[in-house]
């Protein structure tokens, strides 16, 4: 291919030399980490206080909530540091993010409420 | 800033207006922004999976067996009772190659040719392990409780889509009604949820293949850059993203 002076090639601003990449190494081995702390402790949840067990105690609507924040902070580190969304231009990080984060939301909101609606229907609880 | 640029420097202002033209406003490629854009319509359809299958739970009350209580069976242990070990393992598996990925996607940056192959090399290696385990995992969910994988006959207890012996828990026959046909989508979910993965991580795999060959053969170190890595170290990013949710929604809750 010969050189065209109007191609950018972006992904050269993302070059870095050893000194910087040492700094990366040790942020991404930090994330590796926290992310295996992370599932250790659902691993430990999951086989102490199991749904099984749990279900029909009022801990577990904490247990749940508990495990919902637990795994979106997992995807944001992910999302964050691995994808390097965190590196890239704000404008960029909402376009992608904004309209997901508003219709997984509404599409969340409005199952779960008519999941419920069956049941309930169903045995006028 | 690297001595690999043998590009000349482009002819217009990348700090000038973002949005005045001829320069991308978010500083990225065609390539890679298509590929972030692929990944939220795929998103949204893993999203619309986990939503429906959260749908069926809530419409079916408490009447949904315990994932625990499912899947306890690991490799060479025998009869061994470990609820959600062999699961966890497969869990810190993609974890692990997510890391070696985002290792290959550094050394592209230092242009340092042996360290991609290394870590991509790696990736590869843990995206097989996870393919394998989900094989095994099938296969043991497949057989039931009585172990026995080729007994599809009306006398055996093998999981397909219209019939599964993970039944609901004790609780659940306080109702009547659709109670007997929980089982039956908690099966549904688990070949269709794991499967859809499953499937992209087997896509992942083949992917990862084709770029480390090339990588091999230096495609990548004549064109001055690694972004072919960072492309398709977003997908397989994305597809650990996921087992993160399935996981969650799947295994624990």
């Amino acid at each position: 291919m010969e050189d065209r002076d109007d191609i950018i090639e972006y992904s050269l601003y993302n070059h870095h030399n050893e000194e910087e990449g040492k700094k990366i190494r040790k942020k991404i081995w930090k994330v590796t980490f926290i992310l295996t702390a992370i599932t250790a402790f659902e691993i430990f949840m999951g086989v102490s206080y199991s749904k099984g067990v749990m279900e029909h105690t009022s801990a577990w609507m904490w247990i749940k909530l508990l495990y919902v924040v637990l795994t979106i902070g997992k995807a944001a580190f992910i999302v964050i540091v691995f994808m390097h969304l965190g590196d890239e231009r704000k404008a960029f990080k909402w376009c992608i993010l904004a309209p997901y984060i508003l219709f997984i939301i509404y599409l969340f909101v409005i199952c779960r409420h008519e999941g419920l609606s069956v049941i309930w229907g169903a045995y006028g609880t | 800033m690297s001595d690999h640029h043998h590009h000349a420097a482009p002819a217009v202002d990348l700090n000038g207006p973002a949005w005045g033209g001829k320069i991308s406003p978010f500083k990225v490629s065609y390539g890679k922004l298509m590929m972030w854009f692929f990944l939220v319509s795929d998103a949204l359809t893993f999203g619309g999976l986990l939503t429906a299958y959260g749908f069926a739970r809530h419409a079916y009350g408490g009447a949904w067996p315990s994932s625990e209580t499912v899947f306890h069976h690991f490799p060479f242990a025998g009869h061994a009772h470990l609820p959600l070990i062999y699961v966890a393992f497969m869990t810190f598996v993609l974890i692990v190659s997510s890391v070696t990925m985002v290792l290959a996607v550094e050394a592209g940056h230092r242009m340092d040719k042996k360290g991609v192959i290394f870590w991509l090399g790696l990736t590869v290696l843990g995206g097989l392990i996870f393919v394998g385990s989900q094989a095994w995992e099938w296969t043991t969910f497949i057989a039931g409780p009585d172990g026995d994988f080729w007994n599809f006959g009306p006398n055996g207890d093998n999981a397909t889509l219209w019939y599964n012996s993970y039944g609901a828990p004790q609780s659940a026959h306080e109702h009547h009604g659709d109670i007997a046909h929980s089982p039956q989508h908690y099966a549904m979910f688990f070949f269709f949820i794991t499967g859809f993965h499953g499937f992209h991580v087997f896509s992942g795999v083949v992917i990862n293949i084709i770029i480390l060959i090339q990588v091999i053969q230096g495609v990548f170190e004549k064109r001055g850059h690694y972004e072919m890595v960072e492309k398709i170290g977003l997908y397989w990013h994305f597809v650990d993203l996921v087992w993160v949710f399935v996981f969650t929604f799947f295994y624990l809750l």
